[in-house]
């Protein structure tokens, strides 16, 4: 019994939150984890993480209103479901890529194809493109929607510190970034069309 | 920093619109524009072929062409938002420059004036019953659009009912209306669809493949059992056979061809006719 709480005890202090650990004789491992992220001794952190997810759904959601045809479809709604399966960095250009071939598959109307690319500047100046969790705590994260025709901006999501050239550098590497995005949705999309 | 310039250029330049008969049987992304054959020599190389002045601001002999489903009259181009294999049709006689879809495979249906559709009739109000067809809204099918249908004599219509029908009214801004008679007066074979039998659902792209004029799956399907089949365009298809096994292994045969290729179709097909 000793054993099982002091794992427990462990488990949850790798999770980070700062909060204090339970008493002995409470519950299995993963609803105890359930527990710590629902009712965090510190108000602001379960807050902010709620904006945060509100403010993802709302950029996604602009997107897709930007690129979809809504009047070919009046009083309907379009629901697009996100399940995030592993977050390995990027997740918001992953969620918007993900967004886009689902909108395709489903045989929504559409204006032009979306991507998102992200990329992070470090405080050296470096720009790195598509970055994982660990390069995701650079100085700043700019996260941005280009749509297929032009390569126009529809969306940017940034997160930090950044001057005005930086922001415009970012802007011109997601585009030629974009590209790649684009081939890989073109080959997809034929491989799929060639089955049948 | 020279790479992205040239990656810039390279990306501009696939922006530019393509020939419609140049891209005819590849896949099309949504975005894309196409021109029009017509417009096609008015932009052609060089522009050192001489042309006659026309009175006229635009030449007449532009070409009358219909956009079908997938694509969007975009200015003089046609923008394409659906993604699917691009499609041609010849007009058969007349004038006109035919007939441009493009192909795409889908699972949700929406209603088209003139379609062939089985619905499952959910409700009854006064002298409308309301049937679901798969399409965002319940289409409305009146009591007297039966055939032999009068006041007195009311069809047999119970909630639960499969009809097979087809769309009298189906725009994007109207609630779908479906009756079952055709312009004459006469059923044609639409009306309520009998007891048994099963009803299943697949893609839409199958059911028109199964509906093409020479599919092989269709006769092969007539070779092995006796059977009853009815199509829906809203990807429901209706099957009866003499025994509920019979039934089951040809509903499984018919979602199972989609991923299937001929040979493999064969293969099942014979070893079913020895048991």
């Amino acid at each position: 019994m000793e054993e099982e709480t002091h794992t427990d005890a462990k488990i949850r202090a790798e999770n980070g939150t700062g909060s204090s650990p339970r008493g002995p004789g409470c519950s299995l491992r993963h609803f105890a984890c359930e527990q710590n992220l629902l009712s965090r001794p510190d108000g602001s952190a379960s807050f902010l993480q709620g904006v945060a997810e509100k403010s993802r759904e709302r950029l996604i959601r602009n997107t897709c209103e930007a690129v979809v045809l809504g009047t070919l479809h009046p009083r309907t709604s379009i629901t697009v479901v996100l399940q995030v399966v592993s977050d390995a960095g990027s997740l918001l250009a992953c969620c918007l890529n993900a967004a886009c071939m689902a909108l395709v598959d489903a045989g929504v109307p559409m204006r032009a194809l979306f991507c998102g690319v992200a990329c992070a500047l470090d405080s050296d100046g470096t720009l790195v493109l598509d970055p994982t969790s660990k390069q995701e705590k650079a100085r700043a994260v700019l996260t941005f929607a280009l749509d297929s025709v032009e390569r126009k901006l529809l969306m940017s999501s940034t997160k930090g510190l950044y001057s005005d050239t930086e922001l415009q550098q970012c802007l011109a590497a997601a585009q030629a970034a974009s590209q790649h995005v684009f081939r890989f949705y073109r080959e997809s999309l034929q491989r799929r069309y060639s089955k049948s | 920093m020279a790479e992205p310039a040239s990656v810039a250029a390279e990306s501009l330049a696939g922006s530019r619109a393509r020939a419609a008969r140049t891209v005819l049987g590849q896949v099309v992304l949504p975005g894309e524009e196409l021109l029009l054959p017509e417009q096609e020599d008015a932009e052609g190389p060089g522009g050192a072929v001489e042309r006659p002045l026309s009175l006229n601001a635009r030449a007449c002999s532009r070409v009358r062409v219909v956009c079908g489903p997938g694509l969007r009259r975009c200015g003089d181009r046609l923008l394409v938002t659906k993604c699917g294999r691009l499609r041609h049709k010849e007009p058969g006689s007349g004038s006109g420059g035919g007939v441009y879809w493009v192909d795409s495979q889908q699972k949700r249906y929406v209603p088209v004036k003139g379609d062939h559709v089985i619905g499952i009739v959910t409700a009854k109000s006064g002298d409308i019953f309301k049937v679901d067809v798969g399409g965002s809204e319940p289409a409305s099918l009146s009591y007297l659009s039966f055939e032999g249908a009068t006041k007195r004599n009311r069809p047999n219509v119970q909630v639960g009912d499969l009809i097979y029908g087809q769309f009298v009214v189906a725009n994007k801004d109207m609630e779908p209306e479906m009756v079952c008679i055709d312009s004459c007066g006469r059923a044609n074979g639409m009306g309520v669809i009998g007891q048994d039998g099963l009803l299943f659902k697949v893609t839409l792209g199958l059911i028109r493949k199964l509906l093409a004029p020479d599919c092989e799956i269709i006769q092969e399907v007539g070779k092995l059992y006796p059977l009853e089949i009815v199509f829906g365009m809203n990807g429901r298809i209706w099957v009866k056979a003499k025994t509920i096994q019979q039934t089951l292994i040809l509903a499984n045969i018919l979602e199972a061809c989609e991923h299937m290729t001929s040979d493999q179709r064969k293969q099942i097909f014979s070893r079913l006719a020895e048991s």
